[in-house]
């Protein structure tokens, strides 16, 4: 409750400082606001608190919170100078809690409407923020899109909970789950079931349901991009994962095929598109399909290690990505495009952007000894323990189509020279977050359990 | 502990050159090395005497993964050539073209190297295993030469997919494990000893390919000669020096011992793979012209008769094998050091466009042709006790891959003494007139490595030594899960 109160507050509150001449302090207050949010939650932790039957802030729901938070506090240094150059900046904050907000209602349900409100909170701003750049018109096409796109998805949230209601007669996943061994026929479920998968599966970018990313990605500002494969990815994975390793593990056999298809789909169609990718925004969100694949997996293996592999994978690609777009936007704000030819002979210019950037494209492609290669290790062990060796493997497979695309960029950067001049350069805040994130990953690849066995 | 010093101390130093000037950066990066070397030096007088001050076994990860290094005379010989080789190849790399980054790579390198002869843990093994790749990605991919984009890229994906399917089947071993699985190299041996022989022939395969690949076997070679005439030769020293022992490494210690019924079904065939591997190297390397180009064949050549000595299982297979990774090493570093050397005053590595520079350059004469000798194996120098007891090993296994085998020792002569003649004898050519003699750097390499050609080849006795009890537990770990 307290960690609800402190981000929907704190969101209210930056949008107010604007009218009270109080701008300076919205950056301040957005930091504090996060960190208040990540202390609540440390201090609840193990509490298990009910919020009237609608929201348990179990310890997923509060490591993922922490999560969110962290991500958040991590995206506001790197976007800070973004926000600083637009003349209304309060606004964007605010949304950015408000989506918060709903991210975190979005880990904590223990109520179908509770889930769809946290979703249509988190849209709702992600709708006005991929678009918070008026003047530009693909910023305009990817606001649009995503609206467009984000309320059919809704669409089909609302009638598969409409569906099961109808047939286990309650909204609250908590009796839900204890009717659903009893149920006599269970055709409707299936079909619910089956809207709820397709639901998420748009919210969370996977094959068949991710045609919306590449344009909205590319076309939305990058810091809000990087936004988006970030916190709004977690929470998204978070609510999937809440909602069928938590409340329909009993009937796991209807939605597991179904979710073996996604993973496929994803992993293939994410990591072969992105082979053919020219734009670094486009690549990083075909490559972001993909990770929904290895993310969905850690969900396909329906067990007590599901939550720490998901909570582990979604961090470590948050820290990367925030590193990636971190460079993407500089690059793209010093040479006005994000092609994978702008990063030319950055090492040669800036080699801690370079060397950052290698470390998290590293880490995104698995390779030891990052972060990014202890979350695939755990995701396929989980899964290859229940057996799914088949699925491993092409998963493996995948991930060395991966290494090819992420190193296009490398090999841009190293050896490359670049042809047009102008110094791509990091403030002093930029370049802490980049040493920051950088050693994070590398620290989290050598000691995992930092993060991995807190849930 | 000293173990974890001598893993940890490249990393240091790999940190302390990123903020060396680049005026220092080579004899920096020297001091360093030797360092290492003392460190070593300490470590080698704590072999025979306290053999636990040199092992650590500390949980690292809840999941079975041991942060487990030790040293028993196989990893010793393995730490004595990276350590050895490390100053000698930052002194032949001091020529004012690389940057105190490429030290710090080089170091980082040689963590990952050491690591990878010391794990006594499948998933730390694992670990430093792709560490070794990064660094020398990067040195290639910043230093080397034409296409190298290209190039690196196919060498770095045709490893990482080798290192991926070893990795799958390291896996399916830890799954055997009881409990709550382990991956100390001891548990490993039991759970892999006891799966049946069909499992043992799939994971023989999926770690055999990661190995062959890097050292590399016949099929799997196809990366290595692009890779290596591409490479700066300090980065070519480093792969084919260093790098490449990790798969014959690799081969005695988490392979054969780890699922002997695999071995026993599949040990034959990859043997037969290793040995088409040798005639076939060979073959090509008396048809090149590029001078490079027919180190990295002869290099095919020699590490498949190292690896077809391993797969005998036999003492004198083995030992062979191990002290001709010692000479190989050194001879090789030695002589891409001569192709750099080469490279640099004539332009070019065209073997048929030079001639006569034994007359103009009589130093570099003499010491080209030491390490070369050894190359060849003539007795009295350091390749000539490996080969022996290579070839004996074979024999003992099978006449007719010995006899096939045995074949390099005859085309290895002739590819190499045709090679020395048309660079070194011969009438002077314009472009070979004013070449210089050797200056004190790279007298000091060749000089090095020379002495070390002769001294090992005369008494090779202490390396023996050192190997043999090593060497017999292991045999003995692994005839037990034969019985079985």
């Amino acid at each position: 409750m307290k960690e609800l109160l402190t981000l929907s507050l704190t969101g209210i509150f930056t949008m107010l400082a604007d009218m009270f001449n109080l701008r300076k302090l919205v950056f301040p207050l957005a930091l504090l606001g996060l960190a208040m949010t990540i202390s609540w939650s440390v201090y609840d932790w193990n509490l298990s608190q009910r919020i009237w039957g609608m929201m348990q802030m179990d310890n997923f729901a509060l490591g993922f919170t922490i999560a969110l938070s962290s991500i958040a506090l991590l995206w506001l240094l790197m976007s800070e100078e973004y926000f600083s150059t637009m003349k209304a900046i309060t606004d964007r904050y605010s949304l950015m809690f408000f989506a918060l907000t709903g991210g975190l209602v979005m880990v904590s349900y223990t109520n179908m409407v509770m889930l769809f409100l946290g979703i249509e909170i988190l849209s709702v701003s992600l709708y006005v923020l991929a678009g918070s750049n008026k003047t530009d018109l693909s910023s305009n096409e990817s606001a649009f899109k995503y609206f467009l796109m984000g309320s059919f998805a809704s669409g089909f949230l609302l009638f598969g909970i409409a569906l099961i209601y109808g047939i286990t007669g309650s909204f609250n996943l908590l009796e839900i789950r204890a009717s659903l061994g009893k149920l006599p026929d269970t055709s409707l479920l299936n079909v619910g079931m089956i809207m709820l998968i397709i639901g998420m599966g748009f919210k969370i970018g996977a094959a068949p349901f991710h045609f919306w990313t590449p344009d909205v990605y590319q076309g939305a500002p990058t810091p809000i991009t990087a936004f988006m494969a970030t916190a709004v990815k977690t929470a998204a994975v978070a609510a999937m994962c809440r909602l069928f390793v938590s409340y329909f593990p009993l009937v796991s056999g209807v939605w597991l095929d179904i979710f073996a298809v996604l993973i496929i789909m994803s992993l293939l169609l994410g990591n072969i598109i992105a082979v053919m990718q020219h734009d670094a925004k486009r690549l990083l969100a075909f490559s972001s399909i993909s990770h929904a694949g290895y993310m969905m997996m850690t969900i396909f293996s329906v067990d007590s290690e599901s939550n720490n592999s998901l909570l582990f994978y979604t961090v470590v690609y948050a820290i990367g990505s925030i590193a990636a777009f971190m460079v993407v936007y500089l690059i793209q704000k010093n040479k006005g495009t994000a092609s994978i030819s702008a990063f030319n002979g950055l090492a040669k210019k800036s080699p801690l952007l370079a060397i950052s950037m290698t470390v998290a494209l590293l880490s995104m492609a698995g390779i030891p000894p990052l972060a990014g290669f202890m979350a695939k290790y755990y995701v396929f062990v989980n899964v290859l323990q229940d057996g799914y060796l088949s699925m491993v493997l092409f998963a493996i497979a995948m991930s060395l189509v991966g290494v090819y695309y992420y190193f296009k960029i490398i090999i841009a950067m190293f050896l490359h020279e670049d042809t047009e001049g102008g110094e791509v350069k990091a403030d002093a805040l930029q370049t802490l977050l980049l040493i920051i994130v950088s050693a994070a990953l590398l620290l989290l690849g050598v000691l995992p359990n930092l993060v991995y066995n807190l849930l | 502990m000293i173990t974890v010093a001598l893993i940890f101390f490249p990393l240091v130093a790999a940190f302390v050159m990123l903020f060396i000037k680049r005026q220092q950066a080579e004899l920096t990066a020297f001091y360093l090395a030797l360092a290492e070397l003392g460190l070593f030096g300490y470590a080698a007088t704590q072999l025979s005497s306290n053999p636990t001050a040199l092992s650590l076994d500390v949980n690292w990860l809840p999941f079975g993964a041991h942060f487990a290094v030790s040293m028993d005379g196989i990893s010793f010989l393995m730490v004595l050539l990276t350590t050895l080789l490390m100053p000698l190849i930052i002194t032949a790399s001091s020529s004012g073209y690389y940057s105190n980054r490429f030290y710090a790579l080089v170091f980082l390198m040689q963590m990952a190297l050491v690591g990878v002869f010391t794990a006594m843990d499948g998933f730390l093994f694992y670990i430093f295993w792709e560490l070794a790749l990064i660094p020398i990605y990067f040195i290639c991919l910043m230093w080397g030469g034409e296409h190298r984009g290209r190039i690196t890229f196919k060498f770095f994906v045709y490893t990482l997919a080798g290192s991926l399917v070893m990795l799958a089947g390291l896996l399916f071993v830890y799954l055997q494990t009881p409990g709550d699985h382990s991956f100390l190299i001891k548990d490993l041996y039991t759970a892999g000893q006891n799966m049946s022989d069909e499992q043992q022939g799939w994971v023989f395969w999926a770690i055999f390919i990661a190995f062959a690949i890097k050292m590399p076997v016949f099929p799997f070679h196809t990366w290595q000669p692009d890779t290596y005439v591409t490479a700066p030769t300090a980065g070519t020293m480093l792969l084919s020096g260093i790098m490449l022992k990790m798969g014959t490494y690799g081969l005695l210690r988490w392979l054969m011992p780890l699922v002997p019924m695999g071995w026993k079904m599949w040990g034959n065939t990859a043997m037969i793979l290793a040995i088409i591997g040798i005639v076939y190297a060979s073959l090509i390397a008396i048809s090149q012209k590029d001078y490079k180009r027919l180190i990295a064949y002869s290099s095919i050549a020699h590490v498949g008769l190292i690896a077809a000595g391993l797969l005998t299982m036999r003492t004198e297979g083995i030992t062979g094998g191990l002290i001709q990774m010692v000479a190989h090493g050194i001879n090789v570093v030695g002589l891409f050091f001569v192709a750099e050397i080469l490279m640099e005053r004539t332009k070019t590595h065209d073997i048929t466009a030079m001639g006569g520079i034994r007359g103009v350059a009589p130093k570099f004469a003499l010491l080209f042709l030491i390490t070369l000798l050894g190359s060849v194996a003539l007795p009295l120098t350091n390749g000539f006790v490996g080969e022996f007891l290579l070839i004996n090993g074979i024999y003992q296994h099978n006449f007719w891959m010995a006899a096939v085998a045995g074949l390099t020792v005859i085309l290895g002569a002739v590819y190499m003494l045709r090679s020395y003649q048309s660079v070194m004898l011969g009438e002077t050519k314009q472009l070979t007139e004013g070449f210089k003699d050797l200056d004190t750097n790279e007298t000091t390499v060749l000089l090095t490595v020379s002495v070390l050609v002769i001294v090992l080849g005369v008494f090779p006795k202490p390396l023996l030594d050192i190997v043999a009890p090593a060497v017999e537990e292991l045999l003995q770990v692994f005839q037990s899960g034969l019985i079985k």
